[in-house]
């Protein structure tokens, strides 16, 4: 397996990460060993076995559809890198 | 007084022979003093410590406590912790101070505990060495050239080193039990589910689970008493009832049986560490138990499916990360896509990037089948073969890690290297199987674990087995030179 330069770009828009110019030749020969150890589990036939999520296959615990938190969003908001009014701030997205 | 266990700190509280701002002052001067050379506190909490240890003292004085009051404690700083910055080794929460405690956090703080500070750690967890945190790598105390392991290297380190007589870890794929094994202390990784996620920063989410880090197994069960048990804020929380987890440490082992996985002791292995794990086994042995060869075929393919598991994981959880809500953004992003792309790719470090990367490649369309669902039936194959194993054993031996303590910088440039380090750990985090790793002797004057595999929910039995082996062996004792 062996990525090339436009997958890396690929992946890493995927991923909305930016990467450096530079940086993606090394991603390129990182990534693509990585894939390579993981190709190795094509070496067991694996035809029928079911796949196993989580590990002790219990089944999901539900809840009533009850309202359980108090409004904590001024506390929350304390933390975030832009906010006004009680909304977090982004660049426009509508022109 | 610093190389007590925590029941002697406790019989030592309760006799008014120290009182806990004694103690936490004692502790409190040996973080300071050793963290420029180690670098395992990413925070040392200082006067919230004190205050803390005021209140127990109070306490205990009123009569008011349990019987951990007053011990101090570190935290992995990938546990939320009200109030106070919880970094997970990364600049991207550099700034990010949590609105709320994790529930491990919670409970070691409703017994009494008081944090001494905030260990560092590989970021997100994310790592063998503890060289990818973002405020540097922190060192082995048993030589400072050397890792400490990782992920909860700043953990095991500051326990190894005295500078706290417990601390907190977390283990997706080894991240307790291999530092535990490179530093020579007591690392047990719980059955997943068994202890609560509830403000753990998620890496994996199938595969994490918190867990103690001590000087011994009974220390370890003591924290064990106070953070396992059902949590219905983790979703995954096991509905099982808690053992008391020093109830059977005094019994004997006579009659137990063990495998060795002969996997575990092939190629792969420093033939100075089989030697010392097969020590230790004989050690088991004259305490009564008995042992056979067992298999465990797919052991190969647990570190492929775990890098395709893992990453998968991390790249859903991580992608939470986006510079708006909380943590590092960029500065003046042009639009909104610049803003994530730019705000994650400044503020993840490289590993952390790699993973989130292969996650994204095996999640895309198009892959998902090749990759992901065939790691998944991997997985089967994996806790099958546990199981089976089980069916003829109590317990499974071997080594926790595949060497000692390595040099820094010698692998952090060959991710595939390091990932293959973790071949005897990540199939138990497959599995969501507990295991302890014990000091096992030394090598070289680095320290051996030797690493103890039970069934489901059975660290009451693991517990029990290290902690006879700690009555016959010294090797926990040991104390790294410079820090008696």
């Amino acid at each position: 397996m062996s990525l090339d330069k436009s997958e890396v770009q690929k992946i890493a828009w995927l991923a909305r990460l930016a990467i450096d110019e530079q940086d993606i030749p090394n991603y390129s020969v990182e990534l693509s060993n990585i894939l390579d150890l993981v190709e190795r589990m094509n070496s067991v036939d694996t035809d029928g076995i079911s796949p196993l999520a989580h590990p002790l296959e219990l089944p999901a615990r539900l809840r009533g559809d009850e309202i359980t938190e108090k409004d904590q969003r001024e506390h929350f908001q304390k933390h975030a890198p832009l906010t006004d009014e009680g909304c977090y701030l982004v660049p426009k997205v509508i022109e | 007084m610093h190389q007590s266990t925590l029941a002697q700190l406790s019989a030592a509280l309760e006799s008014k022979e120290i009182s806990s701002e004694e103690l936490t002052r004692l502790y409190l001067e040996r973080c300071k003093k050793f963290n420029d050379s180690l670098n395992c506190f990413i925070t040392i909490n200082e006067d919230e410590a004190i205050k803390k240890a005021k209140l127990a003292d109070q306490q205990r004085a009123e009569n008011k406590h349990t019987a951990l009051t007053g011990i101090p404690v570190a935290q992995k700083d990938i546990f939320c912790t009200n109030g106070i910055k919880t970094s997970c080794g990364s600049k991207m929460l550099d700034n990010f101070i949590a609105p709320y405690d994790a529930t491990v956090v919670e409970k070691m703080n409703a017994a009494g505990f008081i944090m001494l500070g905030k260990t560092n750690m590989d970021e997100f967890a994310m790592g063998s060495s503890n060289e990818t945190s973002f405020y540097g790598p922190v060192k082995n105390p048993w030589n400072t050239d050397y890792v400490p392991g990782g992920s909860s290297g700043g953990s095991a380190s500051a326990v190894a080193a005295r500078l706290t007589p417990i601390a907190t870890g977390t283990d997706t794929g080894g991240s307790i039990r291999q530092p535990a094994s490179l530093c020579g202390i007591t690392g047990l990784k719980p059955t997943y589910g068994r202890v609560s996620r509830y403000g753990m920063i998620a890496f994996a989410s199938s595969l994490d689970q918190g867990g103690p880090m001590a000087l011994t197994a009974e220390d370890a069960a003591l924290m064990m008493n106070v953070i396992a048990g059902f949590d219905e804020r983790d979703s995954t929380s096991a509905e099982q009832q808690v053992d008391d987890y020093t109830k059977n440490l005094n019994n004997s082992i006579e009659g137990l049986k063990i495998g060795l996985p002969k996997e575990y002791f092939g190629e792969g292995l420093d033939s100075n560490i089989a030697k010392i794990v097969e020590d230790g086994i004989k050690e088991l042995e004259k305490l009564g138990a008995t042992c056979k060869e067992i298999e465990l075929p797919n052991t190969e393919l647990s570190i492929p499916a775990y890098y395709v598991v893992a990453p998968a994981e991390c790249s859903s959880n991580l992608s939470r990360f986006d510079g708006v809500r909380f943590g590092y953004r960029c500065d003046d992003p042009k639009d909104l896509s610049d803003l994530y792309t730019r705000s994650r790719g400044e503020g993840f470090g490289k590993e952390v990037k790699r993973r989130i990367m292969i996650g994204a490649y095996v999640l895309s369309a198009g892959y998902y089948d090749a990759y992901y669902l065939k790691a998944q039936q991997i997985r089967h194959l994996i806790r099958d073969d546990f199981q089976n194993a089980f069916k003829d054993v109590d317990v499974i031996a071997g080594p926790t890690a595949t060497g000692t303590a390595f040099k820094l910088n010698e692998m952090i440039d060959d991710p595939v290297s390091m990932y293959l380090s973790d071949l005897y750990t990540v199939s138990v985090n497959l599995a969501g199987l507990p295991a302890i790793s014990v000091p096992a002797g030394f090598d070289n004057n680095l320290p051996v674990g030797l690493q103890l595999i039970g069934n489901y929910f059975e660290e009451s039995r693991l517990l029990n087995i290290a902690h006879q082996f700690q009555q016959a062996t010294d090797h926990h004792k040991a104390i790294p030179e410079g820090f008696e």
